[in-house]
């Protein structure tokens, strides 16, 4: 599941926060909100996305800027949830 | 000792006449703000000093720019507008993440003689639209990353002439765009500054309201004596402070308080390119020693949640002095923050509109948690009756009014005269908000007065969330609540009537979000979506929205057949 998982994220990512046009690779380390490619706001659409893709309910205080700051961490936080 | 010393004396013997003596005012070459802020800084000493500390998003980048560089930096933009031709009163719009340039073409603008019209840089195609186009904004300058956003609207601006976009390098220019990189332009030592007065338009700021889209509030090149003189006494800015404004310049607070008020008292501060983290702003403060903190409810709640383990494991100790705004500030933060900080933050008042902080906690005046504190010496406030608006007795709900005239105040909305002269009444500026003063004279927010969504600070419009989620393919009927929350004070909520065949479901939630952010903004995106087989209308088939925020908040609506008559 870990490259699937990855790549629907990294997926959803590039679709909804990289401008159209614009040259940007995400890789798995790539800070997606302190990199200033995603803002704190649009958290809320990437969690609710995250919860209705894996039929999964993350905490709110679980959703922090850190926990969604790359493909990597918000993996590993799916997972936690997926598996719990 | 504070700047302010004592409120009561200052609210005794102070006129915004001693203002303008400190700053030379009525001497001074011209009134334009942007002399203020660069040259007369570097006429008195302060070329050399840092005037702003950069950190870029990553967090491994610090820039340092002196008052002097401002000063040419600033000049470079000035020079550039002239170039294009940008006559003095238009406007233009700066559209830009927290970079340096993003400072030193404000400044810059109001060289020129223009109209800074700055705008959230996470703001999407539609509300972006929206503002350009009631402003007839000449030109817009950029970024790389934002550019496309303006390209895609550009064809429906034709009062737009210019996109100027500043991080492109030595990049070839798409056509009918200008590529300006001020790091590589030839420096301007010396520029004409435009002669303002103190009645001269110099910031266009939009504010949302219940209805119509957003209004844009201008102000004039005077207002500099009341941000001089609050940043001096409420925030308590002092010569060598390290100062640090969370606040974005698309909003009033990032220019009245994130520009000009720190740099006309030739202070330093910090601009973090970074949005809310908690470690990264602990160790912003710690590395960069920064002693007086402006910001926000909403973040200060989220630091709350964050603990005050994560606080000791960095020396916040430089910290002298806290101050909050954007909404109110509840009791139990600004317990915590003396708990943790050892300092409590000082809950300040102030709108769009109203240009500079009006009612404020002071350095040195006791604090009562929860309270906005007191009007700033020399202004007029009261709490109006709702109807007949006269004063009310201590401790009786009504409207926060204040009596107009401060230097700061705003001037007209842009082409909207009906709804400023809307904003008077019986010799009142009347801010829309409800309090209740006490008997030691200290104001205690009570609500808004309309249905405008203060989420985290930022005020959203239910008109324009619900214009736009018209728009979705799915979506036959909307209403747009602030839902109260425990962080943002406020988020938005959407109930929605679906198209038939379609199918009430998360999914559905999901693409109406994203939706609505894509054409607005992450800020106007609701956080939450209810589905409802139909709404609930007036007799007119007006949606009542009012019984639908009602629910949310668990107020008593009484008897609906009355606002059935709405």
């Amino acid at each position: 599941m870990a490259d699937e998982l990855k790549d629907k994220i990294r997926e959803y990512v590039v679709d909804e926060y990289v401008e159209e046009g614009e040259d940007i690779e995400v890789k798995d380390d790539t800070p997606l909100i302190s990199g200033g490619l995603v803002d704190s706001f649009s958290m809320v659409s990437l969690k609710l996305f995250l919860e209705t893709e894996y039929s999964i309910k993350i905490p709110d205080e679980r959703a922090t800027a850190e926990a969604f700051d790359t493909v990597n961490a918000i993996a590993a936080l799916v997972r936690e949830y997926a598996d719990a | 000792m504070s700047n302010i010393g004592s409120y009561d004396e200052r609210r005794n013997d102070f006129d915004w006449g001693q203002a303008r003596e400190e700053l030379a005012y009525d001497d001074a070459p011209t009134k334009n703000i942007a002399y203020f802020l660069a040259e007369r800084n570097c006429e008195r000493g302060l070329a050399d000093k840092v005037a702003l500390i950069w950190e870029n998003a990553a967090g491994d980048a610090t820039e340092r720019y002196t008052f002097d560089e401002v000063r040419l930096y600033s000049n470079a933009y000035a020079r550039l507008l002239r170039e294009l031709g940008i006559e003095p009163g238009e406007r233009v719009c700066i559209f830009m993440d927290k970079i340096p340039d993003l400072y030193f073409s404000f400044v810059g603008i109001l060289k020129a003689g223009a109209i800074a019209q700055p705008l959230f840089s996470a703001f999407r195609e539609d509300s972006l639209f929206t503002r350009l186009e009631n402003a007839e904004t000449t030109a817009i300058l950029t970024m790389k990353k934002l550019a496309g956003r303006a390209r895609r609207i550009r064809d429906k601006l034709p009062a737009l002439k210019h996109v100027v976009v500043v991080d492109a390098g030595d990049a070839e220019p798409r056509e009918g765009e200008t590529y300006f990189d001020v790091y590589a332009a030839a420096p301007v030592k010396e520029f004409d500054i435009y002669p303002a007065d103190e009645e001269t338009p110099s910031v266009l700021h939009y504010t949302s309201g219940t209805t119509g889209a957003p209004k844009g509030a201008l102000h004039v090149h005077g207002s500099l004596i009341a941000q001089y003189i609050t940043a001096k006494w409420v925030l308590d800015i002092r010569g060598d402070d390290v100062y640090w404004c969370t606040a974005d310049p698309g909003w009033v607070t990032g220019t009245s308080y994130g520009i000009i008020g720190p740099w006309a008292l030739g202070a330093t501060q910090l601009v973090l390119e970074l949005g809310f983290m908690p470690e990264r702003w602990y160790a912003a403060i710690e590395k960069y020693k920064v002693t007086v903190w402006y910001s926000a409810p909403t973040a200060i709640r989220l630091l709350m949640k964050e603990g005050a383990d994560v606080v000791k494991r960095y020396d916040l100790s430089s910290l002298r002095h806290l101050v909050s705004v954007g909404e109110p500030l509840n009791p139990e933060a600004v317990i915590w923050s003396e708990e943790v900080y050892g300092l409590p933050f000082h809950d300040s008042f102030w709108q769009t509109e109203t240009g500079c902080i009006v009612i404020s906690n002071y350095p040195g005046m006791r604090i009562k948690p929860g309270s906005m504190g007191k009007p700033f010496p020399a202004m007029e406030a009261a709490v109006l009756d709702t109807k007949t608006f006269e004063p009310v007795k201590a401790g009786t709900v009504g409207l926060i009014a204040l009596r107009p005239g401060w230097p700061a105040m705003f001037r007209q909305y842009w082409k909207n005269p009906e709804v400023y002269k809307s904003k008077f009444v019986n010799g009142w500026y009347i801010c829309g908000d409800r309090a209740t003063v006490d008997d030691d004279g200290y104001y205690w927010f009570v609500g808004r007065d309309d249905d405008v969504i203060n989420t985290g600070g930022h005020l959203v419009g239910p008109f324009e969330v619900e214009s736009a989620l018209l728009e979705h393919p799915a979506v036959a009927e909307s209403a747009a609540v602030g839902k109260p929350d425990p962080v943002n004070l406020e988020v938005v909520k959407a109930f929605i009537a679906l198209k038939p065949g379609y199918e009430a479901n998360d999914r559905m939630k999901l693409n109406i979000i994203n939706f609505v952010r894509r054409k607005l903004s992450p800020i106007a995106m609701p956080r939450e979506i209810e589905f409802m087989a139909s709404m609930p209308k007036t007799r007119s088939g007006k949606i009542m929205r009012r019984l639908l925020k009602a629910r949310e908040t668990g107020e008593e609506i009484g008897d609906t057949s009355t606002l059935e008559d709405d």
